[in-house]
C-alpha cells in the first residue's frame, strides 16, 4: 500500500469518527461515548499528519511546530478544564474563533506560497472564501466572547446609519474579491482580510446577548464552511469532509436554536435595526409597588403546597445554587409536596444549560419537566418558585407585541396561583425588557443571591 | 486517465456536496438539552483545521509565512484541544443518574457545599 493511500485511509476512519461523533452527540444516552469518538478520531488523523514528509521535512519547521501544538495546549486544557459552568458558552465562542482565525491563516498562507500567475481561478476563488469567512467567524466570536465575558454591554449595539456602514463594507468586501480574482495581488488580499474582520464585529454588535448562543452557532458552522474552504486549497478530502460536517449540521443546528426560542434566523440577527426604541419600553410599570417577603413567610407558603415548580434561570446558574435548590426540593418532598423543575429550553445562557447544573446536582430526570409539560402542569400548581430567572417566564412574551421577545414561548408561571420570584434586584433580565409579573399581586419577591436565599428556605420549610 | 484540473476538482465538489448531505442527515432530531453540547462538539471537529495548518507550516519558507503558520498551528491547536475538553465537561454532567436512594443520601450529606466539579 503506497503513503498516499495508507494516508487516505487513516483519514478516512477519522472522518468516520466524526460522522459517528456527530450522530452520538444528538442522542443524549451518547453523547459523551461520541465526543470521545470525535476525539480519537482527531488523535488518529493529526498523528498520522506528522508522518507526511511535507510535515517532517524541515527540522526547524517540525520543532516549531510541535513548540505551537505545545503552547496552544497548555493554554486550552487549564482554560477549558477551570472555567466555571456559567462562562461555558464565552469558551465554545472563543474556541470557534481561532479556528475561523487557523482556516483564513492557511488560506492567506497558501496565497503567499504560490507563486499569483500559476493560481487558477477557482483557487484563488477557494482561498477568498476561506480568508472571508474564517475572518468573519473569528471577530463575530471575539465580540461575541466579549458580550458574554461582560467586557462589553451585552445590550444590542445600534448607531446611526448602521446598515448603510454594513451595507458599503460588504460591497467593497466584494469588489476587492473581484480585484483579488483579476489581480492575484497580495496586498489587496490583506484588504479583503482586515475588511472581513470588521465586518465580522460589526455584524455582532447589533445582537444581544441572550441571543448570542444562536449566533456562535451560526458562526461555528461558518467556521466549518472555511475549513471545508481550506480543504479545497490543500486539496484536503479530510478537510473539507470535516469541515463540510459542521457546517450542514451546524446551520441545522442553529434553526433549530431559533425555533427553541421561538424566533427566526432573520429575526435574530437582524431585529435589533430600528427596534431599539421599543426595547426596554414596558407599559408604564415606573413607580409601581412589588410585594417582598421574608423566607419564613415563603417557606411557610411552599411547605404547606400540594405542589410547587422550580423555575431556575440564569441566576441559580451564577450563584452555583444547583445543590441547595436540589436540597429545597428534597425537603419539600420530605413533607410529600410534589416538586417539578420547569426548564426552559433557553434558560440561562445556552439551550440544556439548566439540565446540565440540576444533572450535576443529581436531581431525578423524571423531575425535570421540559417547557410543554410543565405548561400543562401549571395550572394545578401552587407555588411556581423562580430561581433566577426572568425572561423565560415573562408574559411580555405572549401578550405585549413590539417586545424583543414577543413570540418566544415561555414557561407560564403565571399560571401557577401563587408565584416567588428569588432574585438578586429588580434589575431587568438579559434581554432588558421589564417583566409584568414581578408586579403581580399573585407575586412574592424574595431578594438577595439565589444560593443564600434558598437555604433560608430550606431552613423555614424545615422549621414549618 | 484523463490528467486534467478538471475531475480533481469536481471529485472535491462531489464530497463536498455528498458532506453537506450527511451532515444535515446526521443529526436530525437532537433534544434541546443537547444543543449545547453538540455544537461544542462540533466545533471540535472543525478544529481537523490543524492538520492543514500543520501542512502549510511543514513547508513554510521564510519568516513571514513561518509566523503565519506558526500562529495557525497554535489557533488551530486551541481550537481543537479546547473544543474536545468543554464538550467533554458538558457532558460529564450527564453522565448515569445514581438510584434516588443513593442521589438523596448524597444530597443529605454534601447538597449544601459548592459546586461538585
Amino acid at each position: 500500500m503506497s503513503r498516499g493511500t495508507a494516508t487516505d485511509l487513516v483519514y478516512l476512519i477519522a472522518i468516520i469518527g466524526f460522522v459517528l461523533a456527530l450522530k452520538g452527540l444528538s442522542s443524549p444516552r451518547h453523547a459523551r461515548t461520541g465526543n470521545l469518538v470525535g476525539a480519537a478520531g482527531m488523535l488518529v488523523a493529526v498523528g498520522w499528519t506528522f508522518s507526511l514528509p511535507e510535515v517532517y521535512s524541515h527540522t526547524r519547521n517540525l520543532v516549531l511546530m510541535i513548540v505551537a501544538i505545545a503552547i496552544g495546549a497548555a493554554i486550552a486544557v487549564p482554560a477549558a478544564r477551570l472555567v466555571k459552568m456559567t462562562a461555558m458558552p464565552q469558551m465554545v465562542a472563543i474556541f470557534n474563533g481561532v479556528g475561523g482565525g487557523a482556516a483564513a491563516l492557511v488560506s492567506v498562507t497558501e496565497f503567499i506560497s504560490l507563486p499569483g500567475k500559476t493560481l487558477a481561478i477557482y483557487k484563488i476563488c477557494e482561498i477568498l472564501f476561506g480568508v472571508l469567512v474564517g475572518s468573519v467567524s473569528f471577530a463575530g466570536s471575539a465580540v461575541a466572547f466579549a458580550k458574554l465575558q461582560e467586557l462589553m454591554t451585552g445590550r444590542p449595539i445600534t448607531y446611526p446609519g448602521q446598515q448603510l456602514i454594513n451595507a458599503g463594507i460588504a460591497v467593497a468586501i466584494v469588489a476587492l474579491v473581484g480585484v483579488t480574482i483579476a489581480t492575484a495581488s497580495t496586498p489587496v488580499l490583506v484588504v479583503v482580510l482586515v475588511l472581513s474582520l470588521v465586518l465580522g464585529a460589526i455584524f455582532v454588535l447589533p445582537i444581544g446577548g441572550a441571543d448570542t448562543p444562536v449566533l456562535i452557532s451560526l458562526l461555528n458552522a461558518f467556521t466549518g464552511l472555511a475549513v471545508a474552504a481550506s480543504g479545497f486549497t490543500l486539496d484536503s478530502t479530510l478537510l473539507i469532509v470535516a469541515g463540510t460536517l459542521v457546517g450542514a449540521s451546524g446551520t441545522l443546528l442553529t434553526r433549530m436554536m431559533s425555533q427553541a426560542m421561538g424566533r427566526s434566523l432573520p429575526n435574530i440577527l437582524f431585529s435589533a435595526f430600528g427596534s431599539v426604541v421599543t426595547a426596554g419600553e414596558g407599559p408604564g410599570t415606573e413607580g409601581r409597588s412589588v410585594r417582598a417577603g421574608t423566607a419564613e413567610d415563603i417557606g411557610v407558603l411552599l411547605a404547606y403546597a400540594r405542589k410547587v415548580a422550580i423555575v431556575p434561570g440564569y441566576g441559580l446558574a451564577v450563584a452555583q445554587a444547583q445543590h441547595t435548590a436540589r436540597e429545597l426540593a428534597d425537603a419539600l418532598a420530605a413533607r410529600g409536596v410534589e416538586v417539578y423543575y420547569a426548564i426552559h429550553p433557553v434558560a440561562g445562557r445556552m439551550p440544556g444549560h439548566m439540565n446540565v447544573l440540576l444533572a450535576e446536582a443529581n436531581v431525578p430526570y423524571d423531575q425535570l419537566e421540559e417547557m410543554d409539560e410543565a405548561n400543562s402542569e401549571m395550572g394545578t400548581t401552587d407555588v411556581a418558585l423562580v430561581v433566577g430567572a426572568n425572561d423565560t417566564v415573562n408574559p411580555a412574551a405572549k401578550n405585549t407585541p413590539g417586545s424583543p421577545i414577543y413570540g418566544m414561548p415561555i414557561i407560564n408561571a403565571d399560571d401557577a396561583e401563587n408565584i416567588v420570584f428569588l432574585k438578586r434586584s429588580m434589575r431587568p433580565g438579559f434581554a432588558g425588557i421589564d417583566n409584568e409579573l414581578l408586579y403581580d399581586p399573585k407575586t412574592t419577591m424574595l431578594f438577595g443571591d439565589a444560593k443564600d436565599s434558598l437555604s433560608k428556605l430550606v431552613a423555614a420549610v424545615k422549621a414549618a | 486517465m484523463i490528467a486534467s484540473a478538471g475531475p480533481g476538482i469536481m471529485g472535491f465538489i462531489t464530497v463536498f456536496v455528498l458532506a453537506a448531505f450527511v451532515g444535515y442527515e446526521v443529526i436530525s432530531k437532537v433534544p434541546s438539552v443537547l444543543h449545547t453540547p453538540l455544537m461544542s462538539g462540533s466545533n471540535a471537529i472543525h478544529g481537523i483545521i490543524l492538520v492543514g495548518t500543520m501542512v502549510v507550516m511543514g513547508e513554510a519558507h521564510g519568516a513571514a509565512q513561518l509566523t503565519l503558520g506558526f500562529l495557525a498551528v497554535l489557533l488551530a491547536t486551541l481550537n481543537v484541544v479546547g473544543g474536545f475538553v468543554v464538550t467533554d465537561r458538558m457532558l460529564e454532567m450527564f453522565k448515569a443518574k445514581p438510584t434516588d436512594r443513593k442521589a438523596a443520601a448524597q444530597a443529605k450529606r454534601g447538597g449544601g457545599e459548592g459546586t461538585g466539579s
